[in-house]
């Protein structure tokens, strides 16, 4: 009985710190309708901070309660500059830019904390007056996890009189309910949304900063964290507080008793939790509908079958690719199909999101599940490389199948997270299940059949692979079937009002999304091979909205143009040092300055330089 | 001649309210029927019925040539033969104006899951036609979105005639429009009623356009149907005078300002 108590016990003070980072993540969330990706790093930066300030003080109890404090406050000031310099511009933007933006705010926090603190781990002091451990019913519990089980609720409490007691918490909760009205009434936006923000990023810092007694302050604590205190956020309902708290419990509880009976599920738990969740209640436990992300987009323009110059720019482009390998090394060539894979997965991307109107955080679980399936038919059933490369992104589709039908119910944001959530499940499993699928070591030699080893040979069937895959998806956004899955983007009521399954259509788009998101898997695992569990990662999925918006969402020919951007820019990126740095701040630039992506942004000069034509590059 | 459509014993209880009681009327082919009624009549209640986003409560019967539409999907009751326009515009705002008819002609046609025609290559003639039908034609080729909201209304009847339907449900299709166009897109659509053969069942609060317009009107104030008849008797119905004033006369004859 003892036993399950200090479980219980365990599963409170770990919910304690998901809770902090949470309520910060939704009350930006509720105010700004922004996802904040970089919530994690303020959560790593406050750990770090308080870790240096804790061991300069040197001063008991008092310094180091000062110290958690500091830390707090200072990543306060950080997302206040954040948010002055990079949020507020792109507050009318759509989700993507703003999820991808904050992305890049990750990107270069991970290479600033790693010039400042460095590569290592670092151990904390224990907290002092509260460093030993207390029997109780037997078992013993250290101090400091009774302090946080009851630092959770005091500061939910705090926030609660912050909100119901204050004129601004009043504001910030009216703000969550309909903000374009609270704007009506003359209350200044920007200086409350600015606040919001410095409240929630202090939020965060507070809940790293109180880490540091219980685990080594590392690099991979933002990534590591991000993803857990997204559910809680879903699951609680977005921009609801006290769901934050019940959802932390719950999961943290759930999970302390859960790893009794099956020690892997840790990774996995908090998604199925909130699949189960956002199936039953699609805005979570607290949720409300509430006002929707507004965006002043502009309208999308209709497509256009591509005009004859285009046409012809684009075969000769096709050409020169097709007899690159006479010409030039094969690295060139190994390079050339990491673009065309590359491009193959952001067009299938596109054709969910910007078709489709899906937006999908977890694209990559299709891009996975193709290379897995190539990758054991090959190693476990003796398959040659033609056979699972048929074969396998049928189990793609049929993994799209699975989760779409659950991802079509949803809409907007949390149609996205429902979609990571999917990801991460699989993701979790293809980690932990050691036998089947290697676990982190992967699962190595799925090398292509002895005719196609050279790498000219494979360019070549990569070539008609992903080329055909591209060609598809365009011939299929032109087709009946995708214009009717635009104008269920467009107006699901008017398409229901002319006799369209809205749901059954959009789920089949889905599956065609997912199905060449797995031929690309495909490619890609025998053009390395070998498939690690990144291949499902939440990096990957990012990777691939990335290429989206870098080539704009808006033209077809868009994800063609950001995936070969993204892939040469990476390649000659990674090769220096701190290159995510350079590469957050090139994400940052392109969605400061273009934020119609690369296509449109040629589509512009274009039309500056040639003032009477209309550039549709579509 | 049997009605078009029947409605039979609707009736729609929210909680403890009861938003519509025991309606019942018959449309006739080639009626224009208005539904009117001060706000919280039961007006929009009523149409959600028939068109499929309400359920009501149970026992009531809503029949199109026979066939029960309530306990149907909208998709399926838009198959059966009803058209339906809706109080704010809802087009396809990424696509061209023919485009916007060429869809309702590619699902009637039952081809939304043809992945390779050219969407655009499709029922061109007839969607041209459509236009024509509305006056639109000149405007085809452009972006939905540029469009005026008077060109929006008439793009969605255009959309709402394409399957040929029996029924054309028409949700406050005037709302939010100058009185000049009002009256213009009004006398449009009881033009092409007559012509077409279908029925049309509206709800309105401009009395102008109500009185212009209908065939027959029909009351409801506090969910029930208080009164029914041609303009002239509803304007002369004490009942409905008590309703909309309080007593007092009410409607002053702006037919002929109407018609002018």
């Amino acid at each position: 009985m003892g036993f399950y108590f200090a479980q219980l016990l365990t599963g409170l003070a770990n919910a304690s710190s998901l809770f902090l980072i949470a309520s910060g993540l939704s009350i930006i969330f509720g105010v700004t309708r922004i996802v904040n990706f970089a919530h994690g790093s303020f959560y790593m930066v406050g750990a770090y901070l308080a870790y240096t300030i804790v061991t300069a003080l040197n001063g008991g109890i008092f310094g180091f309660w000062f110290s958690i404090i500091a830390a707090a406050a200072i990543v306060g000031v950080i997302g206040l500059l954040i948010e002055m310099t990079i949020l507020r511009r792109i507050y009318r933007a759509p989700e993507l830019f703003q999820l991808v933006a904050t992305f890049g705010v990750v990107l270069i926090f991970q290479d600033a904390t790693l010039a400042i603190w460095g590569a290592e781990d670092l151990l904390g002091p224990r907290a002092p007056g509260l460093d030993r451990a207390v029997r109780i019913m037997g078992e013993p519990i250290p101090e400091y996890d009774l302090a946080l089980i009851a630092i959770g609720p005091a500061v939910l409490a705090g926030i609660w009189l912050l909100f119901h007691k204050t004129r601004w918490g009043v504001l910030v909760r009216a703000a969550t309910e309909d903000r374009e009205m609270v704007g009506a009434l003359g209350v200044n936006q920007a200086w409350l949304f600015s606040a919001a923000f410095v409240l929630g990023a202090f939020l965060a810092g507070l809940g790293g900063a109180l880490q540091i007694p219980r685990e080594a302050v590392s690099l991979q604590m933002d990534l590591s964290i991000i993803g857990e205190a997204f559910v809680v956020v879903v699951i609680g309902g977005m921009g609801s507080v006290s769901g934050a708290f019940v959802a932390a419990v719950l999961i943290s509880v759930l999970n302390a008793f859960a790893i009794l009976i099956f020690p892997q599920i840790s990774i996995v738990l908090p998604f199925i939790v909130m699949a189960v969740v956002l199936i039953l209640r699609p805005y979570g436990l607290f949720g409300k509908p509430g006002s929707e992300h507004v965006g002043t987009e502009e309208p999308e323009q209709p497509l256009k079958l591509m005009s004859q110059k285009s046409t012809m720019v684009l075969l000769a482009a096709v050409m020169v690719l097709a007899f690159s390998p006479a010409v030039t090394a094969d690295f060139t060539s190994i390079l050339l199909v990491d673009v065309m894979v590359a491009t193959l997965f952001a067009v299938s991307l596109h054709f969910m999101m910007g078709i489709g109107g899906m937006v999908s955080f977890g694209h990559a679980a299709y891009f996975g599940v193709g290379a897995y399936a190539a990758a054991m038919m090959v190693k476990f059933l003796g398959f040659g490389m033609l056979p699972a490369m048929l074969l396998a992104p049928f189990f793609a589709a049929a993994a799209a199948l699975f989760f779409g039908w659950f991802c079509v119910r949803l809409s907007g944001v949390y149609l996205a997270m429902l979609t990571m959530a999917a990801a991460q499940i699989l993701w979790g499993v293809t980690f932990q299940w050691q036998a089947f699928t290697g676990g982190d070591d992967g699962i190595l030699g799925v090398w292509p059949a002895e005719w196609a080893s050279s790498d000219k040979v494979y360019f070549y069937i990569a070539f008609v692979l992903c080329l055909g895959g591209i060609w598809f998806l365009r011939r299929v956004a032109h087709s009946p079937f995708g214009y009717t899955l635009r104008g269920i983007r467009d107006s699901q009521t008017r398409a229901e009002a002319i006799g369209v399954d809205t749901k059954f259509h959009q789920w089949m788009g889905f599956v065609v999304a997912g199905s060449l998101a797995g031929l690309a898997g495909v490619v890609f695992a025998f053009s390395k091979g070998s498939v690690f569990p990144d291949t499902l990662g939440i990096a990957q999925s990012i990777d691939g909205l990335i290429m989206v918006l870098l080539g704009g969402i808006h033209a077809l020919a868009g994800p063609i143009f950001g995936a070969v951007a993204f892939v040469m820019i990476e390649d000659w990126v990674t090769r220096l040092d701190y290159w995510r740095f350079i590469f957050g701040g090139i994400i940052l630039v392109v969605v400061l300055l273009a934020p119609d992506g690369i296509a449109g942004g040629v589509n512009r000069l274009i039309r500056a330089i040639l003032p009477n034509q209309k550039g549709g590059a579509a | 001649m049997s009605p078009v459509l029947s409605v039979r014993n609707l009736s729609k209880n929210f909680g403890g309210i009861k938003a519509v009681q025991d309606v019942n009327f018959d449309v006739a082919k080639g009626e224009f029927l208005a539904l009117i009624g001060p706000n919280g009549a039961g007006k929009t209640t009523c149409f959600n019925m028939l068109n499929g986003y309400l359920k009501p409560n149970s026992g009531g019967s809503v029949q199109l040539n026979g066939k029960e539409l309530l306990g149907t999907p909208p998709r399926k009751i838009w198959r059966m033969g009803v058209g339906r326009t809706f109080q704010i515009t809802e087009t396809f705002l990424s696509m061209t104006v023919l485009e916007n008819i060429q869809m309702a002609l590619i699902s009637h046609h039952r081809r939304v899951f043809d992945m390779f025609s050219r969407a655009t290559r499709l029922y061109v003639d007839e969607a041209m036609a459509l236009l024509d039908l509305v006056s639109m034609s000149e405007h085809a080729e452009r972006a939905c979105s540029e469009l005026a909201y008077g060109d929006l209304k008439r793009l969605e009847l255009a959309i709402a005639l394409a399957h040929e339907p029996a029924l054309l449900l028409m949700d406050e299709p005037t709302a939010g429009m100058a009185p000049s166009e009002r009256i213009a897109l009004m006398a449009l659509t009881a033009d092409i009623v007559q012509r077409e053969g279908v029925s049309v069942v509206f709800t309105e609060h401009d009395m102008d356009v109500v009185f212009a317009h209908s065939h027959r009107i029909l009351v409801l104030n506090r969910g029930e149907l208080i009164a029914e008849g041609t303009g002239d008797e509803i304007r002369a119905n004490p009942t409905v005078q008590e309703v909309y004033l309080g007593g007092g006369t009410l409607f002053e004859d702006k037919k002929e300002a109407a018609n002018a």
